[in-house]
């Protein structure tokens, strides 16, 4: 790791446009130290716990989707905006998490601490497989293949009856025993939704550290060296398909984790959830929030879910809305709402300070 | 199994080929000049179908006149792909893969839900032409003469795009786009407009195939993102953007889906997916293309 490690600190000060980022990073630290001081992540997280006592049901069962969503469309941002691998199949890792976790628990009956991990050590397995072809692939062909790996998930799925249920899909996945959450004071009238709720806000919350810590990790900034020049990184020594194979293992095991929760949660999987289609939805969501930034992705998770609530409310064409959203993102934003708000907050602050 | 029961497998598989050729030559053609996956065919080709259902309603509301409502939907996806690539698609170019990628699907969600608020959610369907009805007798099978229509009509449009490319300055002047599109624009040539004209081109194809699929199979929402994938396979098995390549690539797919059926029943989905996985790992530019 040493000298790879000062390798990748060397590319990382030279690249021009990293070091522009790292002097513009400084001055507004500087400038706002009072809000880098505030610790909005927690805050958030606080705020989420809250959901199951003081808001509605369907405002718990929005905030289990957003949470979900957020460490899928995290998980796919590693591969994205750190590695710069633009996957399009990243929904059959999420489809195997989501079939192991539910066929250990509905069938084997398997408690939810052995099968959660397995869910996640599962889709983990299949991308190191999936992701060894994956990897030697460049661009379009590396999406092309990343896209027939999901559809090969998604036939499985589709038509091995007697495992996954073929187009019947899995129902009734049954909720993990969480009677123990009783003992603590003001769990006791909880639902059940809402005590996995709680659950999955902690799990999400642990996988997303976990996650953050790798990207800040020497072995991130290796990443983020790849994904800038390849080439260059090859250059100085680093196995730059090893690299990009452990973000491909890493990315589906966590995909897998968020797919076992998103099973119990939707009390059932379903080979719908593994068609491809899915996977151009995390796509957006993902660059809705703005891959340039870790928090990104949960910001697009949020808006999107948030969005399709109230849109649906009004008119049966989401797709609709959601095409329409891309094409702003796409020719107005391409940094995605935090790269805009970014970019607005900075352009504020000169503003303030001419 | 008799001979003329595989002979009638071989002939579906044919059909099926034939048929994707039609939709994936048109992919193909974009890809090879400019480079970009097109999700929005599979729209361009729904938009065929129900443009094709919709000009039969208004010219012959009793039946009839097929041939010239197939035309007239081509020519009008022919012009939404047109203006697709002015309006839009022009400022993409020079832009990461992911935003040409995304830009396309976001044409599929918007052009999917403008067809159901146009034409709804029903099925809809096409009577056969009156003059391709019937059916013959071929080794002991019964052959539709539609289906012999669309085995015929895939080697067909494949020759008449090889004389458009090989024979014509057009085409001289898409395959020098093809291999160097800075020094032909420094050349003087106008590269945007050959740009447009392929996917005009490809989006004619594109609405082509969809409309001549009405007599066979309904007009559904949903038949976009279906035939998609399917022409990506027929694509890579062929080699992306090699025009013969996609015609063998439609002959390679229609045959292992026809009789992956018969020996391993149930996995034919797999096996057609499998085989594009395989083809991508072992020869990504396919079995008859060259690397980029």
């Amino acid at each position: 790791m040493g000298p790879i490690r000062a390798a990748a600190v060397t590319v990382a000060a030279t690249a021009p446009e990293l070091r522009r980022r790292t002097t513009a990073a400084a001055t507004v630290r500087r400038r706002r130290a009072v809000s880098d001081r505030i610790p909005w992540v927690a805050i958030v997280f606080l705020v989420m716990a809250t959901v199951p006592w003081l808001g509605t049901r369907y405002d718990t069962f929005l905030a289990s989707q957003i949470v979900i969503d957020a460490l899928f469309a995290v998980s796919l941002n590693l591969l994205l905006g750190t590695t710069g691998l633009v996957s399009f199949g990243h929904i059959a890792y999420f489809g195997i998490g989501a079939y192991v976790c539910g066929i250990l628990m509905k069938t084997y009956g398997v408690p939810f601490s052995v099968a959660f991990p397995a869910a996640g050590l599962g889709a983990a397995l299949f991308a190191l497989i999936s992701g060894y072809f994956c990897v030697r692939l460049i661009k379009l062909y590396f999406a092309m293949l990343t896209l027939a790996f999901s559809q090969i998930v998604w036939a499985i799925a589709y038509k091995w009856n007697a495992v996954t249920g073929g187009d019947q899909g899995l129902p009734e996945i049954p909720y993990p025993n969480l009677d123990w959450m009783s003992a603590i004071p003001g769990f006791g009238d909880l639902s059940i939704g809402a005590r996995f709720y709680l659950l999955t806000l902690a799990l999400v919350a642990v996988a997303l550290a976990i996650v953050h810590r790798i990207v800040r990790s020497p072995f991130g900034r290796v990443l983020t060296t790849i994904r800038d020049n390849p080439e260059r990184a090859a250059f100085l020594g680093i196995n730059v398909r090893l690299y990009q194979l452990a973000a491909f293992v890493i990315a589906g095991g966590f995909a897998g984790l968020a797919g076992a929760l998103y099973g119990i949660f939707s009390r059932g999987v379903f080979a719908d959830y593994v068609f491809w289609s899915k996977s151009a939805e995390i796509l957006i969501m993902t660059i809705l929030g703005g891959i340039g930034y870790f928090w990104g992705p949960p910001v697009g998770a949020a808006v999107l879910v948030w969005l399709n609530q109230v849109i649906t409310d009004y008119t049966q064409y989401w797709s609709f809305v959601l095409g329409a959203v891309l094409l702003v993102l796409l020719f107005g934003f391409p940094g995605g709402i935090v790269g805009g708000l970014d970019l607005l907050w900075r352009r504020l602050k000169r503003l303030l300070n001419a | 199994m008799s001979p003329s029961f595989l002979f009638s497998q071989f002939m579906g598989g044919l059909t099926t080929a034939m048929f994707l050729f039609l939709i994936a030559s048109g992919l193909s053609l974009v890809f090879g000049v400019m480079r970009v996956i097109n999700f929005a065919h599979g729209s361009f080709y729904m938009f065929g179908a129900y443009l094709a259902w919709q000009a039969v309603q208004w010219l012959h509301p009793t039946g009839g006149g097929f041939w010239l409502a197939a035309l007239l939907a081509a020519l009008a996806v022919g012009l939404l792909g047109a203006l697709t690539e002015r309006l839009f698609f022009r400022s993409l170019y020079g832009r990461e893969e992911l935003y040409q990628l995304l830009f396309t699907y976001a044409l599929v969600l918007i052009l999917g839900d403008a067809a159901k608020f146009l034409w709804g959610t029903d099925q809809l369907s096409i009577s056969t032409p009156p003059a391709l009805a019937g059916s013959v007798q071929v080794l002991g099978t019964t052959q539709p003469l539609y289906t012999l229509f669309i085995i015929a009509i895939g080697p067909a449009i494949a020759f008449g795009l090889w004389l458009l490319l090989n024979r014509t300055g057009a085409g001289r002047m898409v395959r020098a786009a093809q291999m160097d599109r800075e020094m032909l624009d420094a050349l003087g040539a106008n590269v945007g407009t050959i740009y447009t004209g392929m996917f005009a081109l490809s989006a004619f194809l594109a609405g082509l195939s969809g409309a001549l699929v009405t007599p066979i199979q309904s007009i559904v929402p949903g038949m976009d993102v279906l035939i998609i994938v399917q022409a990506f396979i027929v694509v890579v098995i062929g080699g992306m953007g090699s025009l013969w390549g996609t015609f063998w690539g439609s002959v390679i797919y229609g045959q292992v889906l026809s009789f992956g059926i018969l020996i391993f029943p149930g996995f034919s989905l797999f096996s057609v997916f499998a085989l594009m996985a395989v083809i991508l790992i072992v020869r990504p530019w396919g079995l008859f293309g060259r690397p980029l």
